[in-house]
């Protein structure tokens, strides 16, 4: 069972960069880690912290305004590059639940689904509306609603959106995916006899 | 009527709802940077692998290059992460190329050089290019550590069918422009984000002339473009490529795997969501220039103007790029100077990139200014370089030669840009800190990277071998 996700009303954190990739979310010398936990410390960590380990002061989540904010709002094409899940784990270990953008890459999106994390995808110009008014007015409240499907910005402007009923059930209802697979094993059983026989040099042991 | 990607998806669906299916995977590539909490996952849940015959498990992301590392590893943290790969490998029965077997190396050239990677099958690794393999004419993919969880206790994933693009490209390459070069071009003209959602597959007669290596070159980037899938049809490279290796079908199977393999192609009359063609008889050496692999430009090109961009995003995008990347506009590409050049990675690490490199490499010298390594793929790929004295080429030449790993492609091993650093690497992502915090990327292919080491800049390799 994972967390079940609740609906947010928080700060909400712009991040006004298009093509935000992972390696940017989490450097890769803190993917050293056999653990999902304490990830956070890296998070955007050379746009964070200059040089000297020292934090930059116009970077979002060094501004107090936006301090415990859960949701981040970003700009297109959001996670890509390498599908290191370090990057929701990351971003989650922060304390984000839910990521608005124009659009993520694929595997990202998978990945936020798999950890209770919500990928709020809207129109380009819905989202430049919700930074600017964030990046404006730091500090505003952004609320999402999973049930409802919907995200209200700072100044009560409702924005509707899309997800897929499967994802949307194990979000809300904390699903075990695995259990839910294996609950059709008898399914993966017959369809692997049938593979094996159709093609039967697909079954060797990879250990020889 | 259908693609080729869509048949092999066909027939891997366990069952569909819509467009999701939970598709059957055949083969499972792991290593030891995305896996360590999936096996733990699966122990604290009291789940078993269910089929541990379909899994090969490699570490390379993390592994030194140097030769002292079988029996030391400095950093701790790396230690504990390949220890805890042997662990799990050897607990769960799992097939495993540790650090001292010869066949060790990076995930993406260890699988198809065992034989293990053939058309038509499924092939998953917790690793975003895993798309390489799709040159095999396979749906192969890159996962994240819940995936690889959920494919570990099923063998199976849930996933949602993309829709189907197909990127022609025709015309021969001109000498020492290669497959690196295509698909620079490619990712340049349909953007970093072109692909996102769909599979790509490449046709045309500049795909089906190049080798089983350069078809991986190709695919290996595809997720560059925003795509988790690249593919080309099989055909009598692929099978030419496949005969005799270890893991391929054996004597008594290999007729009917062939005959099988032949029916793997996208009907004529197939549809597509998306269609590009790239004319590639005048492509010419690429070479990026900003933080984003659409970032590329001919070798004779000049650092972009962001003020000559009509969309403000883009300018913006281009201004941050040029400031990181420290470059002005207007500047010639070749005369950017470089620090270091790293010839390596799953994109261009395989012996026929390194046959190129050398060629380049032969009688002449690496830039005093600049430090140089070559990184083999695999140990394969280094047994057979030193057979064929490519070793000795590079090492006269002022180059570093090292075990196999994914090395200075990332930025997590010893193997990194200090911050500031200028370097001309194969690899497949110059992304901000990617080499290593404060590092500054610029790929090309190898031939290219070879001519920046002698050059001591960005060069046209054609000018450095004249
Ligand atoms: S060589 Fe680079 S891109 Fe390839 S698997 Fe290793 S880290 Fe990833």
């Amino acid at each position: 069972m994972r967390e079940k996700f609740l609906p947010l009303a928080t700060v909400g954190v712009p991040l006004d960069r298009p093509n935000v990739d992972t390696d940017a979310i989490i450097p890769a010398r803190y993917l050293k880690t056999v653990r999902r936990t304490g990830l956070g410390e890296g998070l955007f960590f050379a746009w964070r912290y200059d040089a000297e380990g020292s934090p930059r002061p116009g970077f979002p989540l060094n501004m107090p305004e936006y301090s415990g904010g859960k949701v981040l709002v970003a700009g297109e094409n959001f996670g890509c590059g390498s599908s290191r899940e370090h990057a929701v784990w990351a971003l989650m270990d922060f304390g984000f639940r839910a990521v608005i953008a124009p659009s993520y890459s694929d595997i990202f999106h998978n990945n936020c689904l798999k950890n209770g994390m919500l990928p709020v995808t809207l129109p380009a110009g819905e989202v430049r509306s919700l930074m600017d008014a964030l990046l404006a007015a730091p500090g505003g409240k952004v609320e999402v609603d999973l049930s409802g499907q919907t995200v209200t910005g700072p100044g009560g402007d409702v924005h509707p959106f899309r997800i897929d009923p499967f994802p949307k059930r194990c979000l809300l209802e904390g699903l075990d995916e695995i259990a839910l697979t294996l609950s059709m094993a008898g399914e993966i059983d017959r369809y692997e006899r049938e593979r094996r026989k159709a093609t039967p040099w697909l079954f060797g042991d990879l250990a020889g | 009527m259908a693609t080729l990607f869509r048949k092999i998806w066909d027939l891997h669906a366990v069952k569909s709802h819509g467009a999701d299916a939970l598709l059957y995977i055949d083969r499972h590539l792991v290593h030891e940077v995305t896996s360590p909490q999936a096996f733990e996952g699966l122990r604290l849940a009291g789940r078993a692998v269910r089929r541990p015959g379909a899994i090969l498990a490699v570490p390379d992301h993390n592994v030194p290059t140097t030769p002292d590392r079988a029996s030391r590893i400095e950093d701790r943290e790396s230690r504990e992460q390949i220890e805890a790969l042997r662990r799990n490998a050897l607990g769960a029965g799992v097939a495993l190329f540790d650090i001292s077997d010869p066949r060790q190396g990076i995930v993406h050239v260890i699988g198809p050089e065992a034989g293990l990677v053939q058309p038509g099958i499924t092939i998953v690794c917790g690793d975003s290019h895993t798309g390489t393999l799709g040159a095999f004419g396979a749906v192969a993919f890159g996962i994240g550590t819940s995936e690889v969880e959920h494919v570990l206790a099923t063998q199976a994933l849930w996933q949602k069918m993309p829709r189907q693009m197909r990127v022609t490209v025709t015309g021969g390459l001109l000498p020492f422009v290669t497959p690196k070069d295509v698909i620079l071009a490619v990712i340049a003209k349909i953007g970093a984000a072109g692909g996102t959602g769909h599979a790509i597959e490449f046709s045309g007669d500049t795909i089906r002339r190049m080798t089983m290596e350069g078809r991986m070159t190709v695919c290996n980037m595809t997720i560059e473009a925003g795509s988790r899938f690249g593919l080309i049809a099989p055909d009598e490279v692929t099978f030419a490529y496949l005969k005799g290796r270890p893991l391929a079908p054996s004597p008594g199977h290999w007729d009917a795997a062939v005959s099988y393999w032949r029916g793997l192609s996208s009907d004529p009359d197939a549809s597509w969501d998306r269609e590009v063609a790239l004319d590639a008889g005048a492509l010419e050496p690429h070479v990026t220039w900003g933080t984003s692999p659409q970032d590329a430009l001919p070798v004779g090109g000049a650092v972009p103007d962001p003020e000559s961009h009509a969309d403000p995003a883009e300018r913006a995008r281009i201004r941050r790029a040029l400031e990181y990347m420290a470059l002005s506009p207007g500047t010639r590409l070749t005369d950017i100077p470089v620090d270091k050049v790293f010839i390596g990675s799953c994109t261009n690490a395989r012996i026929e990139d390194l046959r190129a490199a050398a060629a380049v490499v032969k009688g002449r010298k690496v830039a005093p200014n600049v430090t140089a390594l070559v990184v083999p793929g695999s140990g394969q790929v280094k047994k057979q370089s030193e057979e064929e004295g490519l070793d000795r080429v590079f090492l006269e030449a002022g180059f570093q030669w090292r075990l196999p790993g994914c090395s200075m492609c990332l930025g997590m091993n010893p193997d990194k840009l200090k911050s500031g650093e200028r370097c001309a690497s194969t690899s497949n992502r110059n992304f901000e800190g990617r080499q290593g915090p404060g590092g500054r990327t610029h790929l090309m292919s190898p031939p290219m990277a070879a001519a920046a080491a002698i050059a001591g800049r960005i060069a046209d390799v054609r000018e450095v071998v004249r």
